[in-house]
């Protein structure tokens, strides 16, 4: 394999930039996961009783339930259209050290995938009747808990792309690994909607990004070179 | 003969395959025994609990399911690292076998546990920490063993889920401690403690008998399983027809 010429960090920031221009001129990938969002959200209501105090109850675990669900629909597009049309085999050939080049690839899916979801939770909170005050607390949790889902579903997509079945088996790898992320989301919005301090369990969130931030990527490049083989 | 040629030689299939089925009757027979010995010792000679009566009897099934189920999930998640760095198919093959075994305790270990907790906490189910824990744990066997069938070509799903298997066991302790953390109603360890084990001998010997013969239990089914996982791979390998052959003559 010849050495590249392009740097590895310049190489990673382009990738981010066309995932994100790609994404940006097919606007549905990123509106669909949300409008996804926020159906689930609509289901609990009619689901169950809705009293006020009920739906108050339980906004913190609906709201994080249905954005753990809609991640795992946005993780499809994670690799599936830069399979099907070989770019990421190229990508893989570049010579860039792929881990770093999916780690990019993760973070436009991050911002295309949980930054909206990040916005549109506190609608959700306060039509569940929530106190408006735990809004920066929620936003600040999902954004930390998509980060983790994001970077996890990776290993998720890698390992399902060569295989039948992708979708439900997917959910099947991925949902038994981010229990731990939807338990500390869960808790800190609850912590922050009764008024408490919920520094613990997001600290223990932000830990956990770091900690997929720094070995996922490598997991998902295995993943990924074993599929496309 | 060192320790490396031996360990090389072992992982040669025909040469596994046969040294496999000699040790069947070693892991088997003592099994046998020591759960005899156990079960009887446990459910028969060793005297009821002051608190909960008999129904405490079922910790001798319980706890050696628990923990085979954790350590099923040790040996496959190592075998699978060895696995994939060695690239040594055996290794895989033992991890394919170990999966369903291991999946199968974690089930034990949740029905026997629900089956007591019905007498004890007057429910079946409740949402605490180790149930929980343990049922996760159920899941990631069950999405292991999804991964491993959704491949048809073999080598493939035996890479792909050996990186599920090593990804699930970093993320083992995670999830233990965040359910941990979340809630708990279990009670605490008996066994291994501070202080010593908070049993008399009576209960506590057929109890670590039981430990013994379920993990004896458990070499003696990998065995087993290993085997045919090295025949179904193997099928079209020449040794396996030369041996056929001689079998047949030999009939």
């Amino acid at each position: 394999m010849s050495q590249p010429t392009t740097s590895p960090m310049r190489a990673a920031g382009l990738v981010l930039r066309r995932d994100l221009a790609l994404a940006f001129r097919r606007w549905e990938q990123v509106t669909h996961p949300v409008i996804f969002f926020l159906m689930i959200a609509t289901l609990f209501p009619l689901a169950l009783n809705p009293k006020p105090s009920l739906l108050a109850d339980i906004a913190a675990g609906v709201v994080w339930v249905s954005a753990l669900l809609s991640s795992m629909l946005a993780l499809e597009t994670l690799y599936r259209a830069d399979v099907d049309d070989g770019t990421l085999e190229q990508l893989t050939l570049t010579g860039q050290p792929l881990a770093l080049l999916l780690l990019a690839k993760t973070v436009a899916h991050w911002i295309l995938s949980g930054v909206p979801l990040v916005l549109a939770s506190p609608i959700v909170a306060i039509a569940f009747g929530a106190s408006g005050t735990a809004n920066g607390v929620l936003m600040a949790s999902i954004a930390l808990g998509t980060g983790v889902l994001s970077l996890i579903g990776s290993i998720g997509a890698a390992l399902t792309l060569g295989s039948r079945r992708g979708s439900v088996l997917l959910s099947l790898l991925v949902l038994p690994l981010v229990m731990p992320v939807l338990i500390f989301g869960a808790r800190a919005t609850d912590l922050a909607m009764h008024g408490d301090a919920a520094n613990g369990p997001l600290w223990l969130l932000g830990s956990m990004l770091i900690f997929a931030l720094t070995l996922t990527p490598f997991a998902s490049a295995a993943a990924l070179r074993i599929s496309l083989e | 003969m060192g320790t490396w040629t031996w360990f090389h030689k072992l992982s040669s299939p025909p040469h596994f395959y046969r040294i496999a089925g000699k040790m069947i009757p070693w892991f088997a027979i003592p099994a046998a025994l020591c759960l005899a010995y156990g079960l009887y010792a446990g459910l028969v000679l060793a005297p009821a609990d002051y608190q909960q009566g008999d129904a405490f009897r079922i910790i001798y099934v319980h706890a050696p399911a628990a923990w085979l189920s954790l350590m099923c999930y040790t040996v496959m998640a190592v075998a699978a690292a060895v696995g994939l760095v060695w690239r040594i198919k055996l290794a895989h093959a033992l991890a394919a076998a170990t999966a369903p075994i291991g999946a199968s305790f974690a089930f034990l270990c949740l029905a026997t546990g629900s089956i007591w907790g019905r007498p004890m906490w007057g429910t079946w189910w409740t949402w605490d920490a180790r149930l929980t824990s343990q049922l996760i744990l159920l899941f990631l066997y069950l999405g292991y063993m999804a991964l491993r069938s959704a491949y048809d070509d073999l080598s493939k799903a035996d890479r792909a889920s050996a990186v599920l298997a090593i990804v699930g066991i970093v993320n083992v302790p995670i999830i233990h401690f965040s359910v941990t953390w979340w809630n708990s109603l279990h009670q605490g360890s008996t066994v291994i403690r501070r202080g010593g084990p908070a049993m008399p001998p009576s209960m506590l010997i057929p109890l670590l008998v039981c430990f013994l013969g379920f993990t004896l239990l458990y070499a003696a089914l990998a065995s087993i399983r290993v085997r045919a996982e090295v025949l179904r791979r193997e099928r079209h390998a020449s040794w396996l027809s030369q041996w056929s052959g001689r079998a047949g003559r030999a009939e």
